[in-house]
Formats: structure tokens, sequence, C-alpha cells
């Protein structure tokens, strides 16, 4: 059969209420293929991820690169939700036998791939979600057994690991909006995430043959004051100091987005104008945005290139109420006990809805569940469904997973306890008084929408709207990821482990050792020894036989 | 230990030093008291040097421009605060909202024991206004503060115009890698003590806080600004935080290091480093600087906004600006650059400071005394009471000698009985108790029989039961046992000096300066008093040597060591607030210094009364 296959590049821009502005990059690779049996030409496809998805019977990969964190008060629902630091989770095909192995080698593999220390994640930070990470496919069965999530949220994310996420692109950074990804702007700003998404989905409405779908994304913010000079006037090239001059050549769409929808007195303009329009309901809001076709040649004008600017009239902001949001801290103080409060915020005026919550804690820190505590409202709030997996010491983390009913305009509070582990001495960091990571806890939510979402999943749209599928038109997926947590655990003094060791042997050698001797042993006066001479004179008075001296 | 497993050498070494018990005695006291008074001589001490690697080697410029700009903010702070009579918190959530900062408000109420007269509040509602700078491409899991009291009067009107400026000035920078939160806190140290209970979730002092809606993680280290003055001479870093607890010796050395880099004048407890060490002159202000220091420290209180965030582990101090009459002066511009040295460093920080000393004394700010160092000095006064235990202990044990008129009777030598240690140890304990809680009890029921104020009722009470408690405890143990014997007295006073040597060693861990002081007060008494040294003379002594004497002692002392000598009369009323300062810090911020002495010194003390009038 004839291999079809089918590249898009994508960019969105929003301009945000905080002044600051977002891009979102998606490019999607789409190849229709049975990838079950052994395939020899990717194409466009990138080989080495085609590969691995083979071999470990892959059925969804979802793996994300964060630094930073999406400050949702400030910038509302990102298009894609990632957690700081890295992220991979993974549904495996339900023919491997062996989750666990497979797991741990994909991992080593991934992290080959893209540069990362993804091969830190081992049996301590990998959980089986039993409800959270439901496959994003077709999918002809959920059983979490073939599910494995894993965060690191320690892990710092650099060039070295976008050079690698670039190359996976048909175009490479050569040509289409791949040129704007140049390392020193993406990384001065405040906020940089960049994932791979791969999925089976549809060919067509009747759903008989699967494709395999590469989504890769990059999401980027850049700062007001510290990116813009405090002018709020946003450009492509003051945002990545590049121009656009042309699409991917092998692409078969290749468009730019504005996000126009906050622009009703016009409170900015936008150069090159555009006439062509676009709406598109995403995360439960009918948008409007202007749309750059960058495969016609008259999007580039006279000068061959293309230069979007934004510029404002007037400046106003203020904070944004979204829908949902979460946060998370630790509570108390002391190095023995602590409490990890998670909130979560219903900002709808008279809906509630539930949301599931899923926390993964180190092992280390021991949750007393006793404690697990959830309000809302000053009331008890009792989860409908509660997953708990305890932990096994140096073996596996916590899991916990709820689902809560969020009452309408309310912060709902879970809290729980935990006590600090002592570890071993070889057991920390090389930095061990910067602390140790909690993951952020995942809050994924179907939140009610205020127009009727769009089920039809043929039908032609931007890619920035149709990731999370959607089954119901009332309501539409998201997910909150709170902030990771920094916890300090009781920590010896590495700092003169030597004298340390040397004081303690010698304190217990001979402090307690000599003290313990003169305690326990009893005391007798001893007869002194008789001298040579009075033992000889002994000797002769007993031959004598007179009494000895 | 081979010299005590041989019993004619353990015999000879015991016989040794009860013999000589009283010389050694004296002599260990006088060389601890030699020891602490070297401690200050230079020679004697380290050079302070920066542990901490990551704030060491790597160098930073400081560039902030904007003094000025600061001042004229801090001016318009004024005129809005005097507008609103309060904290203007409109105007500041708008300023800072204007400077890109996360801006939060926190509201909070707390009702006084008893009306605090220094201060002149008792029911106390107030706002702290903060903002959060998010540090680019950072996930909200570490952080530092700085924070500018909102005080009453023309007080630190600039301290928080510089903030502002600051914080304008930190937010076009891109290099931040923890979030800063900028905080302007009402009500000095009841506001800052709201804000960090909110922040860590958790209530020690029944205060009332608004939750806070926004945080920045785990905070590593604090700083609070005090400044009063448009142009300043030197600037003063205050260390001694909640219950005589230091912030990690880094902070301090980075302070002084960047005083050096700038040309800023510093000083620690506001008194400027001298060279002359070799001269008398000179060795007495280094005493009279580490004296100061171990005054403040004993009084476990707080003594500025840094002091609070101690608690929570954050390393924390307080920089003063002070403007004094010499001539050369400092401008704003060059404080503020100093303030966003500092910050750079600490927000190059990987770990938490830990790498220097916590426990420590300082002769000057390059000049330092370890805990190495001064240990020894409270070791030599804790062997005295090693030593006369050790020697009670010997005449408890060993026969008496029959006396020469064979008057040693037999019922003398049976064993008293528990009764008679246990019923003054238990009375003089519910005496202790009674000095804790009566005074803040009873001061109603005082206010409505005498013409006094809440807060002179409660030191007034206070000042009674102590007094009362010399009367009750030296005859009640004949109301149980009979007749006090010879033995009797004996092994109270072994059960009262061992529990004085662990009182006063736990004490010393923790705050060495107040562990000190006590020790160089109780010892002495415990030393010498038995029921037959001359009655009125020793009373007298003992008396002088109590609790509440050291504190009416180190009152003057202090005030000695402040240049700012007092009359008698003013220094009686100072003593008096003193003791209504000491109650307040331990039920606003939980100081465990009237606790302490309330319910354990005092107590151990009466016990060695007890003995004294023993019958």
């Amino acid at each position: 059969p004839p291999i079809a296959y089918e590249f898009q590049e994508e960019l969105v821009i929003r301009p945000l209420h905080s002044g600051d502005i977002y891009a979102s990059f998606q490019f999607r690779t789409v190849w229709e293929t049975d990838f079950t049996r052994g395939i020899s030409h990717y194409r466009l496809f990138p080989k080495s991820l085609g590969q691995v998805i083979s071999k470990f019977s892959v059925r969804e990969l979802h793996i994300s690169f964060t630094q930073g964190y999406w400050r949702t008060m400030q910038w509302g629902q990102p298009y894609l939700p990632s957690p700081p630091g890295a992220e991979l989770w993974v549904w495996f095909q339900d023919t491997v036998t062996d989750v666990d192995a497979t797991w741990k080698e994909l991992t080593n593999v991934l992290s080959g791939i893209f540069c990362a220390s993804l091969n830190f994640i081992d049996s301590t930070n990998t959980v089986q979600p039993s409800a959270s990470f439901k496959p994003l496919g077709i999918a002809n069965g959920t059983d979490h057994r073939f599910l494995r999530y894993a965060t690191l949220p320690r892990e710092i994310v650099c060039t070295e690991n976008l050079t690698p996420w670039k190359k996976l692109l048909p175009c490479g950074s050569k040509a289409g909006l791949a040129v704007l990804l140049k390392s020193e702007k993406l990384f001065h700003s405040s906020f940089h995430s960049q994932a791979v998404h791969i999925r089976p989905v549809c060919q067509d409405e009747p759903c008989k043959t699967a494709s395999l779908e590469l989504r890769q994304t990059l999401n980027v913010v850049f700062d007001l004051h510290a990116s813009g000079q405090g002018k709020r006037e946003w450009s492509l090239f003051k945002m990545f100091s590049r121009t656009l001059t042309e699409a991917c050549p092998l692409a078969s769409s290749s468009k730019i987005y504005i996000d126009v929808t906050d622009n009703p007195q016009d409170q900015f303009e936008l150069s090159p104008a555009t006439h062509l329009l676009s709406q598109a309901v995403v995360l439960g809001d009918r948008r409007t945005f202007s749309v750059y076709d960058l495969t016609q040649q008259v999007t580039f004008g006279t000068v061959r290139s293309l230069n979007v600017l934004i510029r404002w009239k007037s400046t106003e902001g203020d904070m944004l109420r979204p829908l949902l949001h979460a946060e998370r801290y630790v509570a108390g103080y002391g190095l023995q006990t602590g409490e990890i409060h998670t909130l979560m915020y219903n900002n709808h005026p008279f809906r509630s809805f539930p949301v599931l919550l899923l926390d993964s804690v180190p092992w280390y820190l021991r949750l007393y569940v006793h404690t697990l505590t959830v309000t809302s409202k000053g009331k008890d709030n009792k989860p409908s469904y509660i997953h708990y997996q305890p932990s096994k010491d140096r073996m596996r983390p916590h899991l916990l997973e709820m689902l809560v009913q969020l009452p309408p305009h309310s912060v709902t509070e879970v809290t729980v306890q935990f006590e600090r582990a002592l570890l071993k001495w070889t057991e920390y960091t090389p930095d061990p008084n910067h602390g140790f990571y909690v993951g952020s806890s995942v809050v994924s939510a179907l939140v009610p929408s205020t127009v009727a979402m769009n089920t039809n999943i043929t039908k032609e749209q931007p890619l920035f709207s149709t990731f999370f599928p959607t089954k119901e038109e009332s309501s539409y997926f998201i997910r909150v990821y709170t902030e990771p947590l920094l916890v300090n655990l009781p920590t010896p003094d590495f700092s003169m482990p030597y004298n340390v060791i040397c004081l303690t042997c010698t304190v217990v050698a001979v402090g307690y050792g000599s003290l313990y001797n003169l305690l326990t042993r009893s005391f007798q006066v001893e007869e002194p020894n008789p001298g040579l001479a009075k033992r000889i004179a002994n000797v002769i008075r007993k031959m004598r036989g007179v009494p000895p001296l | 230990m081979g010299l005590l497993s041989d019993p004619n050498r353990r015999r000879a070494l015991i016989s040794l030093l009860t013999r000589l018990n009283a010389p050694i005695c004296a002599l260990c006291y006088f060389a601890a008291v030699c020891w602490f008074m070297g401690l200050a001589f230079e020679p004697f001490t380290l050079r302070t040097y920066m542990s901490e690697n990551a704030m060491g080697s790597t160098m930073v410029e400081e560039r902030f421009p904007s003094g000025e700009r600061a001042l004229a903010t801090g001016k318009e702070f004024a005129a809005h605060k005097k507008k609103v009579g309060g904290m203007p918190v409109d105007w500041l959530v708008k300023t800072m909202q204007a400077r890109g900062l996360e801006v939060f408000t926190q509201s909070f109420s707390r009702t006084l024991p008893f009306p605090d007269e220094n201060k002149e509040r008792y029911i106390v509602k107030g706002t702290n206004v903060y903002g959060i700078l998010r540090a680019p491409r950072a996930p909200r899991t570490e952080a530092l503060v700085l924070s500018a009291p909102c005080s009453p009067g023309d007080n630190n009107n600039q301290a928080v115009g510089l903030l502002l400026g600051l914080a304008h000035y930190f937010r076009s920078q891109v290099f931040w890698a923890k979030d800063i939160i900028f905080l302007v806190n009402e009500h000095d140290l009841i506001g800052m003590q709201a804000w960090l209970e909110s922040y860590h979730h958790t209530n020690t002092t029944g205060m009332d806080w608004s939750p806070l809606q926004g945080r920045g993680g785990s905070i590593q280290a604090a700083l609070s600004l005090e400044l009063s003055s448009d142009v300043i001479t030197s600037l003063d870093i205050i260390l001694e935080g909640l219950n005589g607890q230091l912030p990690n010796l880094d902070l301090a050395n980075l302070f002084y290091a960047f005083c050096q880099k700038i040309g800023v004048l510093c000083t620690i407890q506001g008194r400027l480093q001298r060279n002359d060490w070799d001269s008398v002159s000179g060795y007495s202000h280094a005493v009279q600087t580490m004296m100061l220091m171990v005054m403040k420290q004993a009084s476990g209180r707080p003594w500025g906004d840094h002091g609070l965030f101690l608690r929570y582990h954050i390393e924390a101090a307080t920089v003063k600006g002070i403007n004094s009459f010499r001539q050369y002066k400092t401008d704003v511009t060059t404080v503020g650059r100093l303030l966003e040295g500092m910050f750079r460093k600490l927000n190059n920080l990987l770990e938490r400071l830990h790498q220097s000393y916590f426990f420590y004394l300082m002769p000057s700010l390059s000049h330092f005394v370890s805990i190495g160092y001064y240990m020894p000095a409270f070791g030599l006064l804790a062997v005295i009471l090693l030593l006369r235990a050790l020697d009670l202990w010997v005449q408890l044990v060993s026969p008496p000698a029959i006396a020469a008129d064979g008057v040693g009777d037999i019922a003398q030598q049976s064993s008293p009985g528990v009764l008679s240690v246990l019923t003054p140890l238990v009375i003089s304990h519910l005496t202790g108790a009674a000095l804790y809680i009566l005074p803040t009890r009873f001061q109603e029921i005082a206010v409505e029989h005498f013409p006094v104020s809440e807060t002179e009722a409660v030191v007034l009470t206070a000042i009674a039961v102590y007094t009362a408690g010399l009367a009750l405890p030296h005859n009640t143990h004949r109301l149980l046992s009979g007749e006090g014997t010879e033995q009797g007295w004996r092994v109270l006073k072994l059960v009262a000096v061992l529990y004085l040597a662990v009182l006063l060693g736990c004490t010393a861990l923790i705050n060495f300066s107040l562990g000190f002081i006590l020790a160089l007060t109780l010892v002495p008494v415990a030393a010498f008093v038995t029921p037959h040294v001359p009655k009125t003379l020793s009373a007298v002594v003992l008396v002088i040597l109590s609790p509440a004497f050291t504190l009416l002692f180190s009152v003057f002392f202090f005030q000695e060591l402040e240049e700012m000598p007092v009359s008698f009369q003013d220094g009686w009323l100072l003593y008096l607030s003193v003791i209504s300062q000491g109650i307040l810090d331990h039920y606003l911020y939980g100081s465990l210094v009237y606790p302490l002495i309330a319910l354990m010194v005092y107590p151990c003390w009466l016990l060695f009364w007890n003995i004294l009038f023993w019958k």
C-alpha cells in the first residue's frame, strides 16, 4: 500500500495580560502505517524514534522538558501543560511481557536520544497511575499495568536538549518555522518547554485504520521587563532575533496564528496586516486568530521576509482568574516532620466539577496517610475515589490518586503529614543541603466549557486545539501541574567526615570502654608480691620447720 | 582510666580532690572568667573568612543606579503613610504591581496578653504587603526575602523607598535563579511573625492571620533593612535572633566583604572596628563589643525583624543604616549597590548556607570566636559543680568519722527518706509554676484592687510571687519528715548541684551567653551554700546572686556598655519594663527565656535557698 506522510507546522502567538508574550510551536508528522510490523523506510518520520517505538513496542510516548513554571494566575492556561523538569509517560503494547525491564531500557535509550538524564528514572520514581493518565490516542485497552509515569523535577533543560529535538524535524532548523528556534533567545525567557508526543490516531471518521502521529511542541514565554525592556511591543525579530523567509518545503501547511480575541477596541495593531481570520474553540473558549499562511508567497511581501509586529497603544494588565489552578507548599519547621498542602482553586462562579489529583512522593518522605484531609469551604470533602499505593524504602514511591469534587467558587485544600527519613550516608546527593525534590502533583480535570467544544476530529483545525481529544461538547480537558517542592532532610555535616569519624571512635573507645570497665569490674586488694630475699628466707624457714615470715 | 581502676590511687585521687576541693573550685572559677575575658583579645581570635565557595570566588558587579529615585519613592511612601495613618496598602500594591511584581496582601490581628507600654499597643491589627519577583525559568522552589518595616512616625521611609527601588531594578535583570520576595511588614515583629507563620502554615503563638496567596518555595536567606535617613555614615549588622539563635557566620562575612569592597563603614553592635588591639583601650573596645553581643544574645529576644526567620532555619540578618556626626557620608545608591551585591551572591548559592559556623561570638566584624574557643570558659564553671557533687558523694558514702566526743549518732547515718528531698523539689517547682502562670492570669484582679495599669500589675505580680517564694519553701520539708538531718541536706544539695549542672549545660549548648551569665552567678551559690555558713550574710549574698538580681545588674551593665548610663531610678523603671518585655516576647514570639527562668532556674535557686535555711 502507498505510504502516506503529512507534515504540518504551526506557530501560535498569544499576548498575555501581564504584558508578556507566549509563543507555541507545533510540528506534526502523521504517518499512515501499521507500525507494529517491521519497518525499514522512515522518510519524514525520524528514524531514531521510529526504531525505538518498534523495538520497545511503545503504543504512546509523551516526553517533555521544561525549564520554569507556568504561571497560571498571570498567563492563563497553556495549550500544552508540562511540569518543571522532565516528564515521561509511556503506554506499552499489551504484547510486552516484562514492562519494567522494557521501561528501564527505554528510558536509557531516550536519555541518549535527548541528551538528558532520563537514565535516573528507576523504580524509586516511577509510578503506575490508575486514572490520571489515560491514552490520548485511539486505544482499545486501558489496563494501567502497561503505563509508566515518571518525573525528574531537578532536570535542567538547555541547548544540549534543544539540538537533538530540532534534529527530529524534517527540515531541521534550516527552513520553515524552526529557523526561529535559536537557543540564545529561547533560553532568555521566563518559561521554556519542549515536548515530543507520539500516539496512534484515526485516519478518517470510521477509524478503520490507525496512523502514527508525532507532535513536537515547543512553548516559550518572553518576559516584558527582561526581554522586552519594559516596552509592550513584540515582533518576531525581537523575540527570536530572526525573521521568516519561507515555509518548510516538506510541509503541507505552515501557519502563524496570532490571538487577537482580546483586541476588540484595537488595543494593539498588527503589521503587516492580514485579512485572514480564523476562529477556533480552544480551552473552553472561542478565540479569534489572525492567520499568516507561509505557504503563500504573498505573505512575505516585497521584502521577502516576514516579521510580524504587535504594537500596543495602551497598556493595562490585571490578574486573571483562571477557572482552575493549583498550588502546593510544605508547612511546618524543623527537620523531623512536615505537612504537604495542596490547594486547588475552582473559580467558576456556579459550576462544580470533579478533578483527579495525582501525587507521587519519594519514599524518604514517609506519608502519614491517616492524617490525609480534604476540605472545601471549611467542610470535609470526601473524595469519591482514592487509590493509594504505599512506598517501599529504596524501592518505590508513594502514589496517591484521588477524585475530588470541587465546589463552585472555592478553594479545596488537601493536607497530609509526613516524616523525614534519615538516609544512609551514601544515599545523599553531592549537595545534600540544597534539599530533595518532590515532583509536581498533577490535577486533571474536565472543566465546564462556556462554548460548545468541537468533537469532530476529522475537521480541519489548528493543531493547538486538537491535542486533548474531546468526548463531549459541554466540557474540556485540562491538566494543571503544581510547583515541585524542595524539602530539606536531616543531613549530617559532611564537611569534616574525618574529624567526625575520629572523634566518635575515640569517644566510644576510650570513654565508654573504660567507664564500662570501671563500672562492671569488682575490685579486690591484692596481697603484694613478697620480694626475692623474703621468698628465699621463707624457703629456708620452711625447711627449718618454722612459720614463714 | 588506669588511674581510676587502681583502688589505692583512686582513693588518693579522690582524697586529693576532696581535700583541695575549695581551692580547685576557686581556681576554676577564676580561670573561667580569665578565659572568657581573653576571648576578645585579638591574637586569640580567628579572622573571619568566607567558607561558602559559591559566594566566595564568584565575582558580581553592582550597578544599582537609582538611589535618588528610591528616595523620592520613599518620600511618596511617607506622604501616603501620613495620609492613611498607617500602612498605605493600596498605594504599595499599585506601586509594586507597576514594578512588575506579583503582589499579595495579608491581614493579621493579635490581642496582646497585656498592653505593651513601650510601643503603646494592645489590640494589633495590620496588613503586610509583599511582592514576588519570579525568577525566569525557575520552578518556584527557592526564594530570598528582602523586608523593610512600615514603622510609625518618620522611621524607615527610606528603607521602603530603597526596597521598591531595588525591586524595580532587580525586575529587569535576567540572572535571578531564586524568587525574590519584597516584604513590607506592619507592626514590626508582630507583622513579621504573622507573615512567617502563614508562609509555613504553623501557629505557635495563637495569632490570627489570613492565609497567603503566593509563595516562592523554601526561603534560603533573608535580609531586613532599616534606614531612616537620606545619607548614612555607617551600616550596622544585627545578628542576634530569637532565643539567642544566630545566622550562619557566612552571612556576616558576606556583609563585611561587600562593605570592604564598596568602601562603606560597617559596624557590629554599633561599634567600629579598631586596629590597636595591643593597647588597653583597643582591647577594652573589643571586650565591650563582645559583651554587648553576649548580653543581647542572652536576652533571647529578636533584635531586629530578621530574628524570627531563624526558627525556620532561614539565615537572616538586619542591616541598619546609622547617621551620626561623622564627616564622611554614604548615599543611598551605594547602600543599594551593597544590597544588590549581597543578593546576587545569595542568588548564586547552590545549597543553604551551612559551611560556616552557627555558634560564635564577635569581638569585631573581622574576628570571631568559635564554639570550640568559648565553650571551655563554660566548661570550667561546670567542672566546679561536678567537683562539688563528687565531694558531697564521697561525704555521703564514706562512713562519717566518729567524732572525738562520740556524738556521731546512729540515727543521722541512716539515709534520709525520699520525701525529704522530693518535698522541697516539688514545692520550689510549684512556686516556679506560679511565677510562670500567675502574672498574666491575675492581671485583671490586680488592676481591680490596686491603682496600677495592666502592665504594672503583671510585673509587680511577678516580683511579688518571686519574693513570696523566698518565704515559702525553707520550712515546708519539716511538715512531712520531721527534723532535717545532716545527711538530708547533703542529699538535697547533691541533687540540686547535679540538676543545676544539667540545666546550665543544656542552656549553654543552645544559648551560650545565657548559660554563661547564669553559671557565673549561680555556680558560686551552689558551691558555697550549706546550713552551717553564717545565715544573714549568706542570705544577702544568695539574694544578690539570684536570677532576678542578675537581670537587674545586666540592665545596668548593658546601659553602661551602650554608653547610656542611667540613674538608679531610671534603671529601676527600665528593669520593670524589661521584665514585661520578656514576658511579652514569650507570648508573642515564643521566646523561651521567661519560662526557662520561671520554671527551671528559679526553682533550682530556691533549692539552694532551702539548704541555707535547713534545720
